[in-house]
């Protein structure tokens, strides 16, 4: 039987990853954005931000590649909210096949298309100045937090996609993720903030994710923020989760 | 003479959506091997009763077995059985013809994938057209392909929702030969329609579905004996569109390219 997973598993994964490579529309408006937010931040807004650190571009990194992830998992969304229209949703559930592939296959695809986005990301970063003293244990950490970070988004984005009743529905959730991070320090401390604003910004995921991230691409100690940001991945993926597949067996009771 | 095994069987089937009952107890068998036409129209119930029988729907009361197996207690033996054609083609847009074949061959682990597909594609005249994204193919061509997917892995018992709806008149006509031989090749076929002449030309039983429940089911001759006798009459028969249509574009038959 888990053999069966992992075959059907894999062959709804090659299929969905075809839809993204034959769209790649998909991957470049994805990136697109988080690029223009890295120029303009770098180039217009940059010089005015005192972050009391050298290198912006090195801290406006973590939170760029979150905006990127927020916005990728969208079309994860959308992608499954269009098989579930289509009806090739039910040919799969009528066939003699783990039925949990046909949303692990959407689950994987997510997590290579926004790996993709992230490595583009990285490398026009570098372009703009982006430099890093990681070494490979620090990018293994970076890596883990931002694929845990996707997956646990990802489910967000499956709950969506299984419970929305348009096309806009099944996407447009990831607005208010996407916003999140300008209030975080992703972009600016949060020392400068009003108070009601600096207590959202410092107790919200995307500042630890984030300080967490900046910490590792630097060499520091990320201390506490390392656990707080797994917890909070941790936490949004089993809610997540557990939603996720509340809106799945409503669908197909 | 031994009356043939019994493919579906389905008894005082239940299922309501909110307050509205879609199925206030429905009843019926299909023969091994037979053709068998749920005719209703639409909003009737034909596609809750499908749903049920392929195990995407749980019915709310009343017992149905495909193939031998219960549809609620053991799924899973129900669809290694079957195969379902929905009332949509469900065939994958992006992808090529090839492509979707070998997709759902992988997935019933059926040996030879490729080889599969191409003998598929060249039955259902699609060869042309393998390599081309699904996207760009016309109604006819999809729902050639949906049914060429549906026979992957050789189920026994294979549903059609509304197989033909949407489709022009000489794709229809191909539909009907290939149902026609799935069921000469000993494969069990429940089809719905809101077309009264497609389950006069196909099946060998059918049943009437209306406001949730089967009013009447039988041969066609027993459906007849049901109406008045038949009178005989002087009516000169003008040739129908369709016939004209065919005869025109000089396709008679509906003859594969």
């Amino acid at each position: 039987m888990s053999a069966h997973v992992v075959s059907n598993t894999g062959v709804m994964l090659g299929r969905s990853i075809r839809h993204v490579t034959r769209s790649m529309d998909t991957i470049i408006t994805v990136t697109i954005m988080p690029i223009a937010f890295m120029l303009l931040f770098r180039y217009v807004f940059g010089g005015a931000i005192q972050t009391g650190t050298g290198n912006y571009t090195n801290y406006l990194m973590p939170g760029i590649l979150l905006v990127a992830i927020a916005s990728g998992i969208s079309y994860t969304g959308f992608r499954l909210f269009n098989d579930m229209q289509s009806g090739i949703f039910e040919r799969f559930h009528s066939m003699p096949i783990a039925r949990s592939s046909v949303l692990w296959g959407h689950v994987l695809t997510s997590l290579v298309s926004n790996a993709i986005s992230v490595v583009i990301i990285i490398l026009v970063g570098l372009l703009m100045g982006f430099r890093t003293s990681a070494g490979i244990l620090a990018w293994l950490a970076i890596a883990g937090i931002l694929a845990l970070f996707t997956l646990a988004l990802t489910w967000v984005a499956m709950i969506a996609g299984l419970a929305a009743s348009s096309t806009d529905g099944a996407s447009a959730f990831s607005y208010p993720l996407i916003f999140l991070p300008f209030i975080s320090s992703a972009f600016v401390p949060t020392d400068t903030m009003p108070g009601p604003v600096k207590a959202f910004a410092e107790h919200q995921p995307v500042t630890a994710i984030v300080n967490t991230l900046r910490a590792l691409f630097e060499q520091q100690p990320a201390g506490n923020d390392i656990w707080t940001a797994l917890a909070w991945c941790a936490g949004i993926l089993i809610v997540a989760y557990a939603f996720a597949m509340r809106a799945y067996h409503r669908k197909i009771a | 003479m031994q009356t043939p095994p019994l493919a579906i069987q389905a008894s005082g089937l239940h299922k309501s959506y909110g307050k509205l009952q879609v199925l206030k107890g429905v009843d019926f068998v299909v023969a091994s091997g037979s053709i068998f036409a749920l005719l209703g129209s639409n909003g009737a119930g034909k596609t809750t009763i499908v749903k049920i029988l392929t195990t995407l729907l749980k019915p709310e009361g009343g017992k149905a077995s495909v193939g031998g197996f219960d549809v609620v207690s053991q799924p899973a033996r129900v669809r290694e059985s079957i195969s379902l054609t929905g009332q949509f083609a469900a065939v994958d847009e992006i992808l090529t013809g090839r492509e979707n074949l070998i997709m759902v061959a992988k997935l019933r682990q059926v040996n030879n994938p490729g080889q599969v597909a191409d003998d598929l594609l060249e039955r259902f005249g699609l060869a042309d057209a393998a390599k081309r994204r699904v996207a760009t193919y016309s109604g006819g061509m999809r729902r050639r392909l949906d049914i060429a997917m549906s026979l992957i892995g050789n189920p026994p018992i294979i549903f059609l929702d509304e197989p033909t709806t949407g489709l022009d008149p000489e794709a229809r006509i191909e539909v009907w030969k290939e149902i026609q031989s799935l069921a000469n090749s000993g494969t069990t076929v429940l089809l719905t329609t809101q077309y009264l002449e497609e389950a006069e030309k196909l099946a060998d039983r059918i049943a009437i579905l209306h406001q949730g429940t089967i009013i009447v089911s039988g041969t066609l001759a027993e459906l007849r004996k049901l109406l008045p006798p038949a009178r005989a009459e002087y009516v000169e028969r003008q040739p129908t569109l369709e016939e004209i249509f065919l005869a025109i574009i000089g396709n008679k038959e509906g003859v594969r390219p």
